[in-house]
């Protein structure tokens, strides 16, 4: 039996949403990663953006940065932020992968603060780098949260950085964002999640190996959808294992070398 | 036009797309010799109260040794477009530089976790905040750089982040769809840096441009500092890889290692240990740690070639074989 930890699994059933020939505008940390193992296993034809510039780079390992160098290691493109921004406006972008503090039912995300005062906050976060443009712009979101637990995953978001499907079906058309975008899947520490096409509300949709129902029920801090027949996530293999250790992440920057 | 939501949040850039038209017919367009010491340069072109772009992307080619020169001369009330913004904002605010940030992305380090200095400063409410995305300032830019007081976006929307801009909602008068307005943006001044330039200022910068490009046109005024500077019969020789043209520059500086701790693609990557230990010494609950490391590595020294000496040539090397992947990443 392989031995794994949790954020490997995560980061393994995160690739595996990713469809081969398809683009991808990922963020920081676990989607870097698993945009990379998708590449390196089923999606060798995946297109990954940066939004710093990097089009198409051949990755030679994980970056720390998505604008520093390893973005742009033999690209076929090595433009602007804005040019990133326009060919995910004009389409060409199917998946942006992005992380978060807290979500709610609908997928919205806040990466800004925790409190009630925007202007003095309890806690201030970075804020919405990229993520708000991709989470507008492309066709779908998807969405990695480590941690899941009520404090993650609640009713009302303090503060919404990335648009999901705001306040439910229709509303992002309604304010003027593009047609047929929104969240798909979120990935978390206990399962994974789509959404359900007629409420927007997150759906659970596969549990993680021994992980139940109820765990996920317990986990969230809102009324989630269930899926007719909820699946388990296989786990990660030792190829897709050797890949994250040998070649994504070597230095153990997020997934801490075994002993 | 129907305005149909307005966000509550200030426009912190008080420059028209005018005022800097204004500007610009009072610089030279002569190929002058625009090289000097970086302390003039910051001394004459960074003054308190100024809005300032910085180039690269928070630790990616940017222009650290200018960085720290405004720290060393203690500049004051500046507000900074955060249009990521990391170990650039970050020194600057450790040296109680910074009154407003627009912020796309602060108090972040990407993989190494959140800034101390920032989310104390942030959380006490002292530094006033408005918040935008990477995008949507980059449109602003764009606006300033067309002589248009703002631009519809169609990002933003229906979010906070919308909501504690100073954005407007309207209804689009040939769709009736609603789009968002932003104020454009013209920064007072850009410090950037490229990895060669002329004597003159005509900029090349070897991979992405992120948006050195855009800040060059619409800010007022611009310090270069660059790895290396060049005759101008290289630029002449691949006009193509010009970023920014002369006219639009102030101040030409050569410092080699310029980007320091930050990556400079092709060049050197970054000073993990470094950075590691900056944001450790910002990260301590007691503020004199921090001051006490801008001691060390700003105040006590004269000027970056010193800072490069403290540092050792060994190290940097070591650098540019990380960059270059050679040994370990």
């Amino acid at each position: 039996m392989t031995i794994y930890t949790v954020s490997e699994l995560m980061c393994v059933v995160a690739a595996r949403q990713l469809e081969d020939n398809k683009s991808v505008a990922v963020g920081t940390g676990l989607p870097m990663a698993a945009a990379m193992l998708a590449q390196q296993t089923h999606a060798p034809n995946l297109l990954i953006n940066f939004e710093a510039g990097g089009v198409a780079p051949q990755l030679p390992t994980l970056p720390i940065s998505v604008g520093d160098s390893r973005t742009i290691h033999k690209a076929l493109m090595a433009t602007t932020l804005v040019d990133i921004m326009d060919i995910i406006s004009r389409g060409y972008v199917d998946y942006a992968f992005l992380g978060g503090a807290q979500i709610d039912k609908y997928g919205n995300l806040n990466s800004t603060m925790i409190g009630d005062n925007y202007n003095i906050p309890k806690v201030r976060f970075p804020g919405s780098g990229g993520a708000n443009d991709f989470g507008s712009l492309a066709w779908e979101t998807m969405i990695i949260m480590d941690r899941h637990s009520p404090r993650r995953f609640v009713e009302k978001v303090d503060f919404i950085t990335t648009p999901g499907y705001l306040d439910g079906p229709g509303s992002r058309e309604e304010w003027g964002l593009f047609e047929g975008t929104g969240p798909s899947r979120v990935i978390t520490d206990l399962c994974l999640f789509d959404f359900d096409p007629k409420t927007k509300v997150m759906r659970l949709s596969q549990t993680h190996p021994g992980i139940s129902i109820d765990d996920v029920k317990k986990a969230t801090g809102f009324e989630i959808k269930i899926a007719d027949e909820v699946g388990v996530n296989e786990p990660p293999t030792e190829e897709d294992l050797r890949i994250l250790h040998e070649v994504i992440d070597p230095n153990g920057m997020i997934f801490p070398k075994k002993v | 036009m129907e305005i149909l939501y307005e966000g509550k949040g200030k426009n912190l850039c008080p420059n028209t797309p005018m005022d800097a038209r204004k500007f610009a017919r009072t610089k030279t367009r002569a190929l002058v010799d625009k090289t000097m010491p970086l302390e003039e340069a910051v001394e004459k072109f960074v003054l308190d109260g100024e809005y300032i772009a910085i180039g690269g992307f928070g630790h990616i080619r940017i222009p650290m040794a200018t960085i720290y020169e405004i720290v060393r001369q203690r500049k004051k009330n500046l507000t900074v477009a955060g249009h990521t913004a990391v170990q650039d904002i970050d020194v600057l605010m450790a040296g109680n530089c910074v009154i407003g940030v627009e912020i796309a992305y602060v108090v972040g380090f990407e993989l190494r976790g959140l800034s101390g200095v920032q989310r104390r400063q942030f959380e006490s409410g002292n530094v006033k905040m408005t918040d935008y995305t990477n995008g949507s300032m980059s449109f602003r830019l764009r606006a300033g750089v067309q002589g248009i007081p703002f631009i519809p976006v169609n990002v933003m929307l229906g979010t906070d982040t919308m909501r504690n801009s100073p954005g407007k909602v309207v209804k689009c008068p040939f769709t009736g769809k609603k789009v968002l307005l932003l104020p454009s943006l013209n920064p007072d001044i850009l410090i950037m840096h490229a990895h060669r330039a002329d004597k003159y200022g005509n900029c090349q910068i070897d991979g992405h441009i992120v948006k050195d490009d855009l800040q060059a046109r619409a800010s007022k005024k611009i310090i270069v500092t660059c790895e290396e500077i060049v005759d101008t019969e290289v630029i002449r020789s691949n006009p193509q890889n010009t970023v920014v043209p002369y006219f639009m520059v102030d101040a030409v500086i050569e410092q080699k290692w310029g980007s320091h701790p930050g990556n400079m693609p092709y060049r050197y990557y970054f000073d993990n240990k470094f950075t590691q230990d900056y944001l450790t010494a910002g990260r301590d609950e007691d503020p004199t740690v921090i001051e006490k490391w801008l001691d060390e590595w700003v105040y006590s020294l004269d000027n970056f070639d010193q800072y490069l000496k403290k540092l050792g040539e060994d190290r940097l090397q070591g650098l540019v074989d990380l960059e270059f992947l050679r040994g370990g990443a």
